[in-house]
């Protein structure tokens, strides 16, 4: 056993923190699923223990499993999207464009921008309205003449999320070729020149080279840009306000605890959100702490 | 360097500062302040806020007004926060809420002091007409104080886009479709325009009511009733008739948009509650030529009314400057401050009828005169969460079309309410 005096400084100075996380953060994560595993279905209720009722139940909730449907359609699209358009621009940036500089800060400006903001220009650009009162994104392709790729945006059928994507695109892409450049400017130019030298054409260095070193920085991208999107309230809020055909979890949770004042069907979306974003995340801590443990 | 560490340090300070004076103003002295919490804080709401607050002021030298409003559309930012501040024990001295069954969820958690003596002590039975007393009160208590009455069924129309279709406003359900049809046929308006999702909800109360008919539309909300019966489904097949007539893209607009597409020549018709009103000569339209009013077809002679009203939560920090400030809201003259200026009407029939124009002096008469329903999307009628089931069973509507499946969801919505 090491003294008292090697670990006991240490300890002290980080336990504050050991307890005001454990409090507020697993002690309300725990407070939740204790919610969430009750019949608190009012304010006033007690809440008996009914076990994973609710889970079950909110299955056949009129909204909640469109509200799903309509975050997997935004996170798939969102994520995607984002990390193409990124790894594209940190390409670009990567091969030396002139004014690099100015370029990065254009492209990283609108993570600048709150999501609200964001999403009110967008609320106006996305604007469905037929061809006699167009505005937005639809009367700039009219004027173009490309009338036929007017749309009704996020109000499309069951795809509509897809179109809600486009906003978050727009803003978390720059953030996306920002890691990317970082990972690409962190291969080291000797790999590139071996691999050069052995013949490889510059397509094959970027490849066979350049992306496999990049994993780690794909894997970060996917998770910052995917919990979010998995969490996404403002945004939508934004742009559609509260209506049925832009629902998502978040907006669900929201409007249980706030309208129908049911704490535990709250609590059960709640919980549902954290499990999801839970499968994106835990691989990766798992992932850190290998690779932490195998730096030390 | 060292200027970062100063600012740094000025910028908590500056925090800290804040935290204190937040946390000064809950701790003052109680004889010495009210609080009153709302979400009026703009246009001729705030100012009829402000204009009772300079009343409250001068008639209560000692009690300082704290005006504690929240912003957000119809109140939905400002219950987020009063509900966190009721379960925390720390309620304001009053606070704004819709009057009639939205309060039975604070009334129920046992948030809310009844009012009924203070009306007997402030002679308020006979001075509120007693339809309105019998549907606010709720388990034989009155938990709130009316201040105006705001009117849900009313048919807004462009007298332009009509006469080039060759329609009359029409009074009955029937005419209102023949006319919307027309309007389709000859114009390139909107036959009926409509906003976001809240406002197909709006519509919906005003058709159930011109179909079912007064007596029909308030046994929905009693106990137990009965939303499966033919009738319904008849008033839901007309809304479905009617729906067809909306703009496309309804969803990406609020009910301002909507509104204002019919004094802009956008839209025939629209039906939205009277505080269009205020929108309307904001934008300086001219009542008779950019727009005109009739009740919904088929609801002539009924007030479907939604009310404004201050409550006394359980443990106001200062029960008798809440009580002050309930004595200034439901007196006469109190009501006839406010309703001018936020465009509303006061629900006391004693009202100094010269202080109310145009619409709101035919408004006036009509709440007089009329039978009255109450309203359900603005909290009048149903507990929040049968309007949630209503509100989700007219999002699925819109989503999917299916009449059938609305009406299933109606009766879902009222068995889960009781």
């Amino acid at each position: 056993m090491r003294a008292k005096r090697d670990w006991l400084p240490g300890l002290l100075l980080v336990s504050p923190s050991i307890i005001l996380i454990g409090v507020f953060v697993y002690g309300l994560i725990g407070w939740n699923f204790q919610l969430a595993t009750s019949d608190k279905h009012t304010n006033i209720a007690d809440g008996e223990f009914v076990g994973l009722d609710n889970f079950i139940a909110i299955w056949s909730e009129a909204r909640w499993p469109g509200a799903v449907w309509n975050a997997l359609v935004f996170t798939v699209v969102f994520v995607l999207t984002a990390l193409l358009l990124g790894w594209l621009l940190a390409l670009l940036l990567d091969k030396g464009v002139r004014g690099e500089a100015g370029f990065r800060t254009v492209f990283l400006f609108p993570m600048a921008v709150s999501f609200i903001a964001t999403g009110i220009v967008w609320r106006w650009l996305m604007n469905p309205a037929p061809p006699d009162r167009a505005v937005g994104l639809n009367a700039l392709f009219q004027d173009i003449g490309l009338g036929f790729l007017a749309n009704e945006w996020w109000l499309t059928d069951r795809w509509g999320m897809a179109a809600m994507a486009l906003p978050a695109i727009w803003q978390l892409s720059g953030y996306v070729m920002a890691l990317f450049l970082a990972g690409f400017r962190g291969v080291s130019e000797d790999l590139r020149e071996a691999a050069r030298v052995d013949g490889c054409s510059e397509r094959q260095v970027y490849w066979h080279v350049v992306l496999p070193q990049l994993r780690p920085v794909t894997l970060v991208a996917v998770i910052i840009i995917g919990h979010m999107s998995l969490k996404v309230f403002d945004l939508i809020v934004a742009v559609a306000g509260r209506q049925l055909a832009a629902d998502v979890p978040a907006i669900y949770m929201w409007d249980q605890v706030y309208e129908v004042r049911d704490p535990a069907m709250g609590a059960t979306a709640a919980s549902y959100l954290l499990l999801a974003v839970a499968v994106v995340i835990v691989p990766y801590l798992v992932w850190t702490l290998r690779s932490e443990r195998k730096a030390s | 360097m060292r200027r970062g560490w100063t600012a740094a340090l000025a910028i908590s300070l500056a925090g800290v500062l804040t935290a204190t004076a937040c946390g000064g103003s809950g701790g003052e002295d109680a004889e010495g302040s009210v609080e009153v919490f709302s979400w009026w804080t703009g246009g001729g709401e705030a100012a009829g806020l402000d204009a009772l607050i300079e009343r409250f002021e001068a008639d209560n030298a000692g009690i300082a007004f704290n005006n504690a409003a929240v912003a957000g559309g119809s109140g939905t930012n400002a219950q987020g926060v009063l509900e966190s501040r009721l379960q925390a024990n720390e309620p304001p001295d009053s606070f704004q809420g819709h009057a009639g069954a939205e309060l039975m969820d604070y009334i129920e958690a046992g948030y809310l002091e009844p009012l009924t003596e203070f009306y007997a002590e402030q002679g308020l039975n006979e001075v509120f007409p007693p339809e309105l007393l019998e549907q606010i009160t709720l388990d034989g208590e009155i938990y709130s104080v009316p201040v105006n009455i705001h009117r849900s069924n009313v048919l807004w129309y462009n007298p332009g886009v009509l006469e080039e279709a060759g329609v009359e406003p029409p009074t009955t359900l029937a005419e209102f479709e023949d006319a919307l049809a027309t309007v389709e046929e000859e114009t390139d308006a909107i036959p009926l325009s409509l906003g976001a999702q809240w406002t197909a909800d709006h519509l919906l109360e005003s058709i159930l009511l011109a179909s079912l008919g007064t007596e029909g539309y308030n046994a929905l909300w009693q106990p137990g009733a009965d939303w499966s019966t033919p009738e319904v489904t008849e008033a839901l097949e007309t809304f479905d008739r009617i729906y067809a007539y909306t703009n496309t893209d309804a969803g990406a607009a609020d009910w301002q948009e909507a509104s204002q597409a019919v004094v802009d020549g956008d839209a025939a018709f629209n039906i939205m509650g009277d505080w269009a009103l205020s929108l309307f000569q904001e934008v300086g339209a001219v009542e008779g030529e950019d727009y005109g009013y009739v009740p919904t077809p088929g609801t002539d002679g009924t007030y479907l009314w939604l009310s404004d009203s201050f409550t006394l939560p359980v443990n106001a920090p200062n029960p008798e400057g809440a009580q002050a400030w309930l004595e200034l809201v439901s007196s006469q003259e109190g009501q006839d401050i406010f309703n001018p200026l936020k465009g509303s009407i006061p629900a006391r029939t004693d009202a100094d009828a010269s202080l109310y124009e145009g619409y709101l002096a035919d408004a006036l008469t009509d709440w007089q005169e009329s039978t009255m329903a109450p309203s359900y999307q603005h909290g009048a009628a149903a507990n929040n969460r049968q309007k949630s089931g209503i509100n989700d069973a007219v999002g699925v509507y819109i989503r999917d079309g299916d009449v059938a499946a609305l009406q299933e969801a109606l009766v879902t919505a009222a068995g889960e309410a009781g």
